[in-house]
C-alpha cells in the first residue's frame, strides 16, 4: 500500500463517518428537537397538541395548586399565561413567582402536560430564555435578576 | 493581609510566566542552552507563587475572612471545614485560581521530571505552558480577581449552594480540572513539536504518560459528577446531556482518541499530523467547556449564575488558542513525514477507525450542544436538544466501535488477519449471542426492548474479547502453568492496562443498557404504614420526623423500610433538608444497593392531609456504571506505572537523532 492510497483510505474512512453522523444528524434533529417558547408565543403561534416543547416563564403567584402528587399551576410571561398540569416532585426550588421552564405538551383544551419541570441549581438564576423572554415582552425589571 | 500577598503573588506568578513564555522559546531557537534552562526555574518559581496564592485564597476560606468579597459570598462560618475548603472552588474566581494552580503543577511536574527530555522541547514545551498561564492569570486579575476585598467587612457569609455542599461534588472539579489542564501538556508538546517540525517515537513517549494521567483524572471526574447526579438530584438519572456534562464529555472524548492514536505514533512512527491536531483539539475542547461553563451562554440544567464579560474573555483565549495553533499546524504539519505503512486491515488500521468514531462522536456532541447557540444567533427561533438527539446520534456510532475494540487487538501491526481474528473470537461470538438471547427470553421476548438484549450482547462482546487477547498474550492453557506465570510477569503494565480499561468499559455497557432499559419509578402520595411494591420489593413508609438539626440545616427525615418477602431488606431514610444560610432546600435521597441494582427513595412535600409524595426508583445495574468507571481509570492508573515510561526508553535513538542533525 502506497503513501497515496493510505491517504485515500484515511480520506474515505472520514467521509463514511462524516456521512454516517450527518445521515444520523439529519434524521434524528427533526423529531429530537425540542423548541422553547412562553404563554404568549403560544397564543400568537398557535402551537398545536402533541408537539414537545419547552415552556418557560414565571410561575404565577397564587397559582400552585397540590393534590396529591399532582400539581397544577400556571406559567405566566406577565403578557399571558398558561396553566400547566405536572405529576411528579417538584424540585426543590420551584417557588411561585420564580423563574421556571417545563417540558411537555398541550392537550387539546389548552391545558400543558409537563413531564419535566427543570431545577436549577442556583437561586440566583433565572433561565436564559426566561429573562430574554421577559426583556422582549417589556416585563423585566432588574428585581427579576436577583431574585 | 493575606489576601494581598495571594493578589501580589499572582502578580508576580504572571510576570514570572512572562519570562517563562519569552526566554527559552528565544532560547530555544538560538541554541542558546543558558536561555533554555531558564524554563525550568521559572516553571518552578511560577508554580511557588501560584501555590501561594491558592493556599492564601484557601486560608481566607478556612479562617473565614469575611472581609473578602469572595468568601462573604460563598461562604459561611457554620460550614464544615470540608465544605470551607471546596467552597474555594465552589465558585467562579476560585475555581479559575484552582485551574491557574494545576497549570502550574503540571508545569513544576515536566520540569521536575523531564531531566530525560531535550532542552529545546523542553523549553519550548514550557514557554507554551507559560503561555496558557498567561492568558489564564490575566483573565483572573482582570475580571475575577478572588482576593477583592469588601469594606465593611459583612457579620457572616452568604454560605454555599448547598446542593454543593457534598463529599462527591468536594472532589468533582479538581479531578475535572486535572484532567482539562492536563491535556494542556499535550497541547504544550505538540505545539513544540511543529515548532521543531519533529513528531517521533520518543516524543510520543514522552507526551502519554501525561496524557494518560489527565485522561484519568477526567474520567475520574467525570464519573463523580455523574455519580454526585445521581444521588443528590433525586431524578435518579446519571446523565442527562445537559451542555455542562457534555464541555467534560467532549475533552474526553477527543482524549481518549489522542491517546489511542499516539500509541500509534509511538509503535509505527506514522499518524503524525492527526496525533497533532488531536492534542490541538482536545485542548480546545477542554477550552470550550471552562468557556460553556463559565459564560453561561447556553441554558444549562445546572447552569450557575454568570458574567458575560467572563466569556467574552475566555472566548477571545480559545480564538487565539485554537486559531494560532490550527495555522501553525496548517503550516508545520506537511513537515511531519509519516512512517511506516500499513494496511486498512491492521493494528493501526483499527486504532485509526476508533479515532475516526470517537472524533465523529465528539463532533456530533459539539453540534448538539452549540446548536441552540446557532439558532438563537440566527433567529431561528429558541430551541433545546437534548437527551433524545445524543442518543439517537451518538450511541449508533460507538457501536461500530466497541465491536472494533474486540477484535483491534488481536490485529497485527502493519498488516492483520482479519479471518483470523474472528476465529479466535469464536468464543466471544459465543458469549455474545447468548447473552443476547437470554436478556431478550428474560426480559419478555418480543415485548421487551430488543436494543437492551443488543446493548448486553455488545458488553459480552467487549468483555469476553478483551478478555481472549489477554489468554492469547500470556498463553493461559496453552503452555505449563510456570511458563503461564512468567508470562503475565513479563506482560507489560500498559498491556494489562488496555485489558482493564476495555473490560472497564464493557461494565459500563452493562449498567447504561440495564439502568436505561428496566427502570422502575413510582410517584405517590403515601401515608405512614402504607406500603407499595417496587421491582419485587415491598416499601413501608414507618413514619417521618420534623426538624431534624444538622451542622447548617434542619431536615425532615422519612424512614422507609425495604421487605423482600417478608425479610427484612434496609431500612432508609431519605431526608428533605432546609439549609438556613443560604436558605435553600434540597433533597437527599435515600440508596439501598446490592451491587445489582439500587432501590433508590425520595421524600416529597406534605399533601396537607397526613401524607407525603414519594419518588420510589429500582434503578438496575446503575452500580455498574460508577464500578466499571472506577475500573477503567484503575486501568489508566496502571498503564501509568509501565516501565517504558521509566526506563531508558525516552531517548531519542541514535540514528534519530543523527538524522535529525541531517536534517
Amino acid at each position: 500500500m502506497t503513501r497515496k492510497q493510505r491517504r485515500l483510505y484515511f480520506v474515505l474512512l472520514g467521509m463514511l463517518a462524516l456521512g454516517a453522523a450527518t445521515a444520523l444528524v439529519l434524521t434524528a434533529i427533526n423529531d429530537t428537537l425540542v423548541y422553547f417558547y412562553t404563554p404568549a408565543d403560544i397564543q400568537a403561534k398557535h402551537v398545536g397538541p402533541n408537539r414537545r416543547f419547552r415552556l418557560g416563564g414565571l410561575v404565577e403567584k397564587g397559582s400552585v395548586v397540590k393534590k396529591g402528587e399532582t400539581v397544577d399551576f400556571k406559567v405566566t410571561d406577565l403578557t399571558a399565561s398558561l396553566a400547566v398540569t405536572y405529576t411528579g416532585v417538584l424540585p426543590d426550588l420551584f417557588r411561585e413567582g420564580q423563574g421556571v421552564v417545563a417540558e411537555g405538551k398541550l392537550d387539546g383544551q389548552g391545558m400543558f402536560h409537563a413531564s419535566e419541570v427543570l431545577a436549577k441549581h442556583d437561586e440566583k438564576y433565572m433561565p436564559k430564555e426566561v429573562s430574554d423572554a421577559l426583556k422582549k415582552s417589556g416585563q423585566w425589571r432588574e428585581e427579576n435578576a436577583s431574585k | 493581609m493575606i489576601p494581598e500577598t495571594g493578589h501580589f503573588a499572582l502578580i508576580l506568578a504572571l510576570m514570572v510566566a512572562l519570562v517563562q513564555a519569552t526566554v527559552p522559546m528565544i532560547g530555544a531557537s538560538r541554541g542558546d542552552r543558558a536561555w533554555m534552562d531558564l524554563a525550568r526555574p521559572a516553571a518552578f518559581a511560577q508554580f511557588a507563587l501560584v501555590a501561594i496564592a491558592f493556599g492564601a485564597l484557601v486560608t481566607c476560606y478556612v479562617t473565614s475572612d469575611f472581609s473578602v468579597l469572595n468568601v462573604a459570598q460563598n461562604s459561611h462560618t457554620d460550614k464544615p471545614l470540608l465544605y470551607k475548603v471546596s467552597g474555594v472552588w465552589g465558585n467562579h474566581e476560585g475555581s479559575m485560581l484552582l485551574w491557574v494552580f494545576i497549570l502550574g503543577l503540571y508545569g513544576m511536574a515536566v520540569a521536575a521530571a523531564g531531566g530525560n527530555l531535550p532542552p529545546a522541547l523542553r523549553a519550548r514545551a514550557l514557554a507554551i505552558q507559560a503561555m496558557i498561564a498567561i492568558g489564564f492569570i490575566l483573565f483572573i486579575l482582570l475580571t475575577s480577581n478572588p482576593f477583592a476585598r469588601l469594606d465593611p467587612a459583612p457579620f457572616n457569609g452568604n454560605g454555599l449552594n448547598p446542593l454543593l455542599q457534598d463529599p462527591g461534588l468536594a472532589f468533582h472539579p479538581p479531578m475535572l480540572y486535572l484532567g482539562y489542564v492536563g491535556f494542556s501538556m499535550a497541547f504544550s508538546f505538540a505545539i513544540a513539536a511543529l515548532i521543531e517540525g519533529r513528531v517521533d517515537a520518543a516524543w510520543a513517549r514522552w507526551v502519554r504518560p501525561w496524557s494518560l494521567l489527565a485522561w484519568c483524572s477526567l474520567t475520574l471526574g467525570i464519573g463523580l459528577g455523574s455519580w454526585w447526579a445521581y444521588y443528590t438530584l433525586g431524578w435518579g438519572g446519571w446523565w442527562y446531556w445537559d451542555p455542562v456534562e457534555n464541555a467534560s464529555f467532549m475533552p474526553w472524548l477527543a482524549g481518549t482518541a489522542l491517546l489511542h492514536s499516539s500509541i500509534v505514533v509511538e509503535k509505527r512512527d506514522t499518524l503524525k499530523a492527526w496525533t497533532i491536531l488531536l492534542a490541538i483539539i482536545t485542548f480546545s475542547l477542554s477550552l470550550l467547556g471552562t468557556f460553556l461553563v463559565r459564560s453561561g451562554v447556553l441554558t444549562s440544567v445546572h447552569s450557575f449564575a454568570s458574567d458575560p464579560a467572563r466569556g467574552v474573555f475566555v472566548l477571545a483565549l480559545l480564538v487565539v488558542v485554537t486559531g494560532g495553533s490550527l495555522t501553525l499546524f496548517a503550516f508545520r504539519a506537511s513537515a511531519l513525514k509519516g512512517g511506516g505503512l500499513f494496511a486498512p486491515i491492521s493494528r493501526e488500521g483499527s486504532l485509526l477507525l476508533n479515532n475516526v468514531l470517537m472524533s465523529t462522536g465528539a463532533g456530533t456532541v459539539l453540534l448538539g450542544t452549540l446548536y441552540p447557540l446557532f439558532t438563537d444567533a440566527l433567529n431561528l427561533g429558541k430551541v433545546s436538544v437534548g437527551p433524545p438527539f445524543f442518543n439517537s446520534v451518538f450511541l449508533p456510532l460507538m457501536v461500530p466501535m466497541v465491536v472494533t475494540m474486540a477484535i483491534g487487538p488481536l490485529l497485527q501491526w502493519k498488516r492483520g488477519d482479519l479471518a483470523g481474528a474472528l476465529s479466535r473470537l469464536k468464543v466471544a461470538f459465543a458469549a455474545t449471542v447468548a447473552v443476547a438471547v437470554a436478556t431478550w427470553l428474560l426480559a419478555g421476548g418480543a415485548a421487551g426492548p430488543l436494543w437492551a438484549a443488543g446493548g448486553l450482547g455488545l458488553a459480552a462482546w467487549l468483555f469476553v474479547g478483551t478478555l481472549i487477547e489477554w489468554a492469547e498474550r500470556v498463553r493461559l492453557g496453552r503452555c505449563s502453568f510456570g511458563e503461564f506465570l512468567q508470562r503475565c510477569r513479563h506482560l507489560p503494565r500498559s498491556a494489562y492496562g488496555m485489558t482493564i480499561t476495555h473490560a472497564g468499559l464493557a461494565l459500563v455497557i452493562v449498567g447504561i443498557t440495564g439502568s436505561t432499559a428496566w427502570k422502575t419509578e413510582h410517584i405517590q402520595v403515601m401515608h405512614p404504614g402504607q406500603t407499595v411494591d417496587v421491582a419485587g420489593y415491598q416499601v413501608t413508609l414507618d413514619g417521618t420526623q420534623d426538624n431534624i438539626p444538622g451542622p447548617n440545616y434542619t431536615a425532615l427525615r422519612a424512614t422507609f423500610t425495604a421487605r423482600k418477602d417478608g425479610k427484612l431488606i434496609a431500612v432508609m431514610n431519605p431526608e428533605k433538608r432546609q439549609y438556613t444560610m443560604p436558605p435553600r432546600p434540597t433533597t437527599d435521597a435515600a440508596i439501598h444497593t446490592n451491587l445489582i441494582g439500587d432501590l433508590y427513595v425520595v421524600i416529597g412535600d406534605p399533601d396537607g392531609a397526613g401524607g407525603f409524595v414519594t419518588r420510589l426508583y429500582y434503578n438496575p445495574l446503575v452500580p455498574w456504571i460508577f464500578l466499571g468507571t472506577v475500573i477503567m481509570v484503575g486501568g489508566g492508573l496502571v498503564s501509568l506505572t509501565d516501565r517504558r515510561y521509566r526506563v531508558g526508553a525516552p531517548l531519542r535513538t541514535a540514528r534519530a537523532v543523527a538524522a535529525a542533525a541531517r536534517a
